[in-house]
């Protein structure tokens, strides 16, 4: 856990949370029901993902899926963004979205 | 000190700004709304020879891809500019194409153009992702992109570091005159006053010419651009459709289309290019976009299920000859023009700097701008004998 996560006992909405389980390139991490992939991301500390073609560090950018900087698979779709896809139990999560396209 | 007035602050009135501010030149730059936030916020960053027949726009073309790296090495901030020499490639896809590209490049390489065909194996090692199935293709290690946003506005910080002022949100009005010759422009922000007026506002420089009681036949030629979800590396260089180079010489009204297709330093895809005549109605058109879709597939066909992030359209200054508009104005002593590269005005800025430059200072422009000039037929007609209405 991460300060990018309120835990639901100090979230004054009461909250109560359904945990749900995600691999990120073959790791398990651990979300909850009505996170994004990005915010379960974020939560367990990540907050870059994806590196630009110069090296450089991409992630959430602008969190309303405007900025594509997000980009993974999931379940073997490539180019979804992370900050407007809800995690799902069982997701399986790639951050090299596109790596390995083979030539055409 | 001479004082320099020049107006608009995208990439050319930004290249102007700082040579004239580095010849010592007093210089206020006058732009209606932001800088680098028009036509030169709207294109993908040419640098091109590859695009340019032997004549005066390739000469001046050649000049400016000389001047660029010069130009790079002086910038404060070079780095925003993201400059690649990343080399062009044009591919024909049909038997015609490729013999007329053939010709193209011979003619090229005569002018000085590095220029060199290739074989299926050469553009295969080239660009792994490009279809196979091309007649021709030629590759031009000259060609370049930039960032033009980043670039139009270095350029203006290396005009201030030099001296010029820049003053946003101020619209050109009309001319204030005295004894025949223009001494200040009333702006939406009061008259500013100079020795000399640059009129470099692009596809807006008719009008403003216009307000300014000269005549200045530059149009706006519309062109989209669609832009995918960052990739991993699949574009290596500029690569578009022969076709492209009689697209920009056409002057038909209705939609031209080529494939131009290149990456970015952001790792999206730019897709391109359309031409079409509409004034300037800036409503995106989904089936301009489908056939810009369409024919960048034809080239690269891997990039079928690529997200396309989002689309944008500009403005390019079109002059019916397709050559720029660098030198004095003959009707109205003490205004300048520096407008009209239609879609090229990114890579011939440095150029058309340093010819402005040369001419307004006396002195022996580096590429012949004879060519340029203000009071030709293209730009300027001739008025009509009884002076009617035209």
């Amino acid at each position: 856990m991460s300060p990018r996560l309120v835990r639901a006992a100090d979230d004054a909405t009461g909250r109560r949370d359904v945990p749900l389980r995600i691999t990120v390139d073959g790791v398990p991490l651990t979300g909850i029901e009505g996170q994004t992939i990005a915010g379960v991301l974020m939560a367990s500390g990540r907050t870059s993902w994806r590196e630009s073609p110069s090296g450089a560090p991409r992630g959430v950018f602008c969190g309303i899926g405007a900025c594509f900087d997000c980009l993974v698979a999931v379940n073997g779709v490539p180019d979804v963004r992370a900050c407007r896809r809800r995690a799902r139990d069982g997701d399986e999560v790639a951050t090299r979205s596109r790596a390995g396209r083979d030539a055409r | 000190m001479t004082r320099v007035v020049v107006l608009g602050a995208g990439i050319v009135g930004a290249a102007c700004a700082r040579e004239l501010a580095r010849a010592g030149c007093a210089v206020t730059v006058v732009e209606r709304g932001r800088p680098a936030a028009a036509t030169t916020a709207h294109g993908e960053g040419n640098v091109l020879v590859s695009d340019k027949e032997p004549g005066p726009e390739l000469e001046l073309a050649r000049l400016s891809r000389r001047l660029w790296p010069r130009v790079l090495a002086e910038l404060p901030d070079a780095g925003a500019v993201e400059w690649e020499p990343k080399g062009g490639i044009v591919v024909a896809t049909t038997e015609p194409g490729a013999a007329a590209l053939r010709d193209l490049a011979a003619g090229q390489r005569a002018a000085g153009v590095a220029a060199a065909e290739l074989d299926a194996a050469g553009l295969a090692a080239a660009e792994p992702h490009l279809t196979r199935d091309v007649a021709g293709a030629v590759h031009y290690p000259e060609d370049a992109q930039v960032q033009p946003a980043g670039a139009a506005t270095a350029l203006l910080a290396a005009a201030a570091a030099a001296g010029a002022r820049l003053r946003t949100g101020c619209a050109v009005l009309g001319a204030v005159t005295r004894g025949g010759r223009i001494t200040g422009v009333r702006t939406s922000a009061g008259i500013v006053e100079g020795d000399a007026f640059v009129n470099a506002a692009g596809p807006w420089s008719g009008e403003v010419a216009a307000r300014l009681g000269v005549r200045l036949d530059v149009l706006p030629r519309r062109g989209e651009v669609l832009v995918t979800a960052p990739q991993p590396p699949t574009v290596f260089h500029k690569v578009y459709d022969a076709g492209y180079v009689g697209a920009v010489g056409s002057g038909a009204g209705e939609l031209q289309a080529s494939a131009v297709v290149e990456s970015t330093r952001a790792g999206t895809i730019l897709l391109g290019s359309s031409r079409r005549r509409v004034g300037f109605d800036d409503r995106l058109r989904p089936g301009v976009l489908s056939v810009i879709a369409r024919r960048a597939l034809r080239l690269f066909p891997s990039l079928a299920g690529v997200p396309v992030m989002r689309a944008y359209g500009g403005f390019r200054p079109y002059t019916a000859d397709h050559l720029p508009v660098i030198g004095a104005d003959p009707d109205l002593p003490g205004l300048w023009h520096a407008t009209g590269h239609e879609g090229a005005g990114i890579g011939l800025s440095a150029g058309t700097a340093a010819v402005l430059r040369d001419l307004m200072l006396g002195r022996e422009p580096e590429t012949d701008a004879e060519p340029f000039r203000v009071d030709r037929p293209a730009v300027r007609p001739a008025a009509r004998p009884g002076g009617g209405p035209g």
